[in-house]
């Protein structure tokens, strides 16, 4: 007797595309053994630094096993208060504007189920993280991509907003610097973007987990722009500029009526994020900072090189102003990004991920991650040149 | 600051071909960089950080630390005594000290009787020396920035990851 246990799926959840990250792994996964240099991660090679390992290990040795309050531990959220207004500019009370969660990846989920109702538009820049458009059709609602341009340097401008715009459009997912592009915007340019998001009644959720590594200039949070306090949910973590991915930390501030609705979802489905995650974030923001530049110069300097390799080698790409990664055109190269992507692994066993993975705006571009050492980077874009000579043959 | 200093210090060991790669210069500017550095003796050289208790390294068998008292001279300070007996072989690193001794001494030997003859023949002797007191090292946990004997699983990131 056979079932199709198909049938029980939702069929929004079946309706949702397999990842393209996920094909390209399994195709990477396939060549275990033969010494694959992977550009394919999204996050650090550094393992988080030891202090705070060992803030954990203490915390443990002292019994802290509970679960914490809903919001996340006051200490933790007051430390998050004091960062926040430091770094990004922006007040946020502790008691009732901070929510700590299981990663940027549940901040997110946890703003669009208690934002949106069936139906809402939620516009989002593309090239993008994998997981927004999922994430949009998850709770109902509809995405409305905002293309960005190489020629920009993918920073997204007020225009190509104002362009995608429709009736309906409630919220704008901003992700600056932005994973997979690497573009960012510049005060100006955020400026305008403010303004639309005013003109519009738009919410704006800011997905800044690359902000720390931003090598030229300062970041500026749109929260900190004149009257958007009040219109943004500011999402931040750990995973990416403390190197602390497996921990699964990170944090919401806003208005306290979104947070608590948040709060609302977050108490029945997580309860509290992980409390020995928790008190390792703690450690990160007391006396983490040192380790975050050193990994950032580290970064700098990395890019510096790919790019330079990427752009002498035929694969045009702009210097990205901020995160790890490097988001080369491969028009030059005479096939499809998907084929560049595919062939590179087969003959020269290096992986990249294919643009078209992070929405069609990615389309003939590949992303390389430079969170690698410095001699794997340069045996890699010595692989890539010759890989990229036997096509221009 | 000079971007070739900047790498030496992050302490990975790159060929100057690859540190030009790195700082995007030409190896020969790069090797001009490093002269300069040694000119002007900030740079002082190169040397391989190994596990000396390890048989096949056959280093320094033995290993002391040793706490001087001496007596400052009047003009020169500690100055003369300690590049005196920085000189010797023996002495692998020398420092002037703040708190209850002046001078701590790193000396390497190939065995306990070298090591002590040192002390008590060569250092102690020394004109200026007050007093002398000598631990030997037993193990080492951390050698020039590197753990010994510990693994750090760093290998275990997934290869394709959004
Ligand atoms: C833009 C962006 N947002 C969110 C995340 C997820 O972060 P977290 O580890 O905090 O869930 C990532 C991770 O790759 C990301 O690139």
């Amino acid at each position: 007797m056979s079932v199709d246990s198909k049938r029980w799926v939702a069929g929004h959840v079946a309706a949702l595309p397999k990842s393209g990250i996920r094909d390209f792994f399994e195709l990477v996964a396939k060549m275990k053994g033969q010494d694959v240099i992977s550009l394919g991660v999204g996050e650090p090679d550094f393992v988080t630094p030891w202090h705070i390992r060992e803030a954990a290990i203490y915390a443990l040795e002292k019994g802290k096993t509970y679960y914490t309050s809903n919001l996340g531990m006051i200490e933790l959220r007051r430390a998050i208060a004091g960062y926040v207004s430091e770094h990004f500019n922006v007040s946020y009370k502790p008691e009732s504007e901070i929510l700590v969660t299981v990663g940027v990846s549940e901040a997110i989920d946890l703003a669009l189920r208690a934002l949106c109702n069936p139906g809402d538009k939620v516009m989002y820049h593309q090239p993008c993280y994998v997981s927004y458009h999922p994430s949009v059709a998850l709770v109902h609602a509809q995405g409305v991509a905002v293309p960005t341009f190489a020629k920009d340097h993918f920073a997204l401008t007020a225009e190509a907003l104002r362009a995608a715009w429709v009736p309906g459009c409630k919220i704008l997912m901003l992700n600056l610097p932005c994973n997979p592009t690497g573009g960012t915007c510049d005060r100006v340019q955020l400026e305008a973007i403010a303004a639309f998001c005013r003109e519009k009644d738009l919410l704006v959720m800011s997905d800044e987990i690359y902000s720390e590594l931003t090598f030229e200039g300062t970041h500026t949070s749109i929260a900190s722009l004149p009257g958007m306090q009040e219109r943004t949910i500011f999402l931040h973590g750990f995973s990416k500029a403390f190197a602390m991915t497996g921990w699964r930390i990170g944090y919401a501030c806003g208005p306290e009526p979104l947070i608590d609705a948040m709060m609302k979802v977050h108490q029945y489905t997580m309860l509290c994020a992980s409390i020995i995650a928790q008190e390792a974030a703690l450690e990160a923001l007391l006396r983490g900072w040192d380790s975050v530049c050193k990994m950032r110069d580290q970064y700098h300097r990395r890019r510096d090189l790919v790019v330079r390799r990427f752009n002498e080698i035929g694969l045009i790409c702009h210097a990205p102003r901020g995160s790890f990664y490097a988001f080369p055109s491969t028009q030059n190269m005479g096939v499809s990004e998907k084929d560049f992507a595919v062939g590179l692994l087969r003959e020269e066993k290096v992986a990249v991920v294919p643009g078209s993975a992070f929405g069609a705006n990615g389309l003939g571009h590949v992303r390389a991650c430079f969170a690698t050492s410095y001699e794997q980077l340069i045996v890699a874009c010595d692989r890539i040149e010759r890989y990229a000579g036997t096509l221009r043959k | 600051m000079n971007p070739v200093l900047k790498l030496l210090l992050e302490g990975g060991h790159l060929s100057t071909a690859q540190m030009a790669q790195v700082v995007g210069l030409s190896e020969a500017e790069v090797q001009q960089h490093l002269e300069q550095l040694k000119k002007d003796k900030i740079f002082l050289g190169w040397r391989p950080v190994l596990d000396l208790s390890r048989a096949e390294a056959a280093g320094a068998a033995v290993r002391a630390v040793i706490e001087v008292k001496v007596t400052p001279e009047r003009g020169g300070g500690f100055n003369r005594l300690a590049e005196r007996l920085a000189r010797f072989d023996e002495v692998e690193s020398c420092y002037l000290m703040s708190g209850g001794y002046d001078l701590l001494v790193f000396v390497d030997g190939s065995s306990l009787q070298k090591v002590a003859a040192f002390v008590s023949e060569k250092l102690s002797t020394l004109e200026g020396v007050l007093s002398t007191s000598t631990h030997f090292m037993l193990r080492s946990y951390k050698e020039g920035g590197f753990l010994i004997d510990q693994n750090e699983a760093s290998s275990t990131r997934l290869t394709v990851t959004p």
